[in-house]
């Protein structure tokens, strides 16, 4: 139990931290790997509580793909970086004392009397680890109980997909493309030009 | 010993910290986009943190439904993101008034 606790103070420190790096690192990309430092340390979080599947997929997806098209977007995109940082400075107190009353009111509720929790005589001390492995728990509910939500899911990125690709699609001039009905219409009179050339000299 | 409280604590945390790059960073908007993966990166933790305390499987499920709508939003305002910067050459935020909303 100590164990425990120990892996869930580090994990759960290194996390915040990086958050907080998140948000104030001078450099986008360092912001970005920090991000992922943030993620890998939730999933660790995760294993903890004994959701190793999502642990994976969280490492899976988003260390994977979206903080890697963040770093693909930081990297390629030639941003002044210096000049978008006008203003931190500016807004940090008013900031600082919005997180700070809104995580005094979140832990405000959280820290309240457990006696007056309705849920006071359901919630155990600690995290209950399952027999049944969770990856075949959450395969034998989702396919069944929450079908559709599976299909949405599908629908939502197939849509995500489709939306991005024709948001950055872009028409380059020049690009030769087939007009089949102007191809069909072509007869000896357009396509045919006569041209007299002179002795020594190109069209 | 750790209790939910403990959890819902990092989770509040961690989102007071999402919100507050939000502000802090007003005029990028790639820090913007990482604060809200912060942001829902906190909302998984509740419910995963639920879900085992509860010993309720459905919470786990609702993450994974976060988690793909999270991609989802990444890779449209990631995009939107490269539009922008094509046409106008920079990413500040206040910059964005085309619309004159």
């Amino acid at each position: 139990m100590v164990l425990y606790s120990l892996t869930f103070y580090l994990f759960s420190s290194v996390a915040v931290l990086s958050a907080l790096m998140v948000i104030s690192a001078k450099n986008p990309v360092h912001s970005v790997l920090f991000l992922i430092l943030s993620f890998v340390n939730a999933s660790g979080l995760f294993v903890l509580l004994g959701a190793e599947f999502l642990a994976m997929i969280l490492v899976v997806v988003y260390v994977g793909a979206v903080a890697v098209l963040f770093l693909f977007v930081v990297m390629m995109l030639d941003i002044n970086f210096v000049k978008l940082r006008e203003g931190f400075l500016q807004y940090l107190p008013f900031g600082a004392l919005l997180g700070i009353v809104l995580v005094i009111e979140l832990g405000i509720l959280f820290l309240t009397d457990r006696s007056s929790n309705i849920y006071n005589n359901q919630i155990p001390l600690q995290p209950i680890v399952s027999e049944l492995e969770n990856t075949k728990m959450i395969g034998q509910i989702l396919y069944t109980e929450y079908f559709y939500l599976f299909q949405i899911c599908g629908i939502i990125l197939l849509v995500a997909m489709i939306g991005s690709i024709t948001l950055t699609l872009r028409d380059k001039g020049g690009v030769k493309r087939q007009n089949i009905d102007s191809q069909n219409t072509v007869d000896a009179s357009t396509a045919i030009e006569k041209k007299k050339v002179k002795i020594g000299e190109g069209i | 010993m750790i209790t939910l409280e403990h959890y819902l604590f990092l989770g509040a945390i961690i989102f007071t910290l999402g919100v507050l790059g939000i502000f802090l960073n007003k005029k990028n908007l790639i820090i913007i986009l990482m604060s809200i993966e912060l942001i829902l990166l906190s909302v998984n933790i509740n419910f995963i943190a639920f879900s085992a305390y509860i010993n309720d499987i459905s919470g786990q499920i609702f993450a994974m439904l976060t988690l793909t709508v999270a991609a989802a939003e990444a890779a449209i305002g990631l995009a939107i993101l490269v539009v922008f910067f094509r046409n106008l050459g920079s990413i500040e935020v206040n910059k964005i008034n085309q619309l004159k909303g």
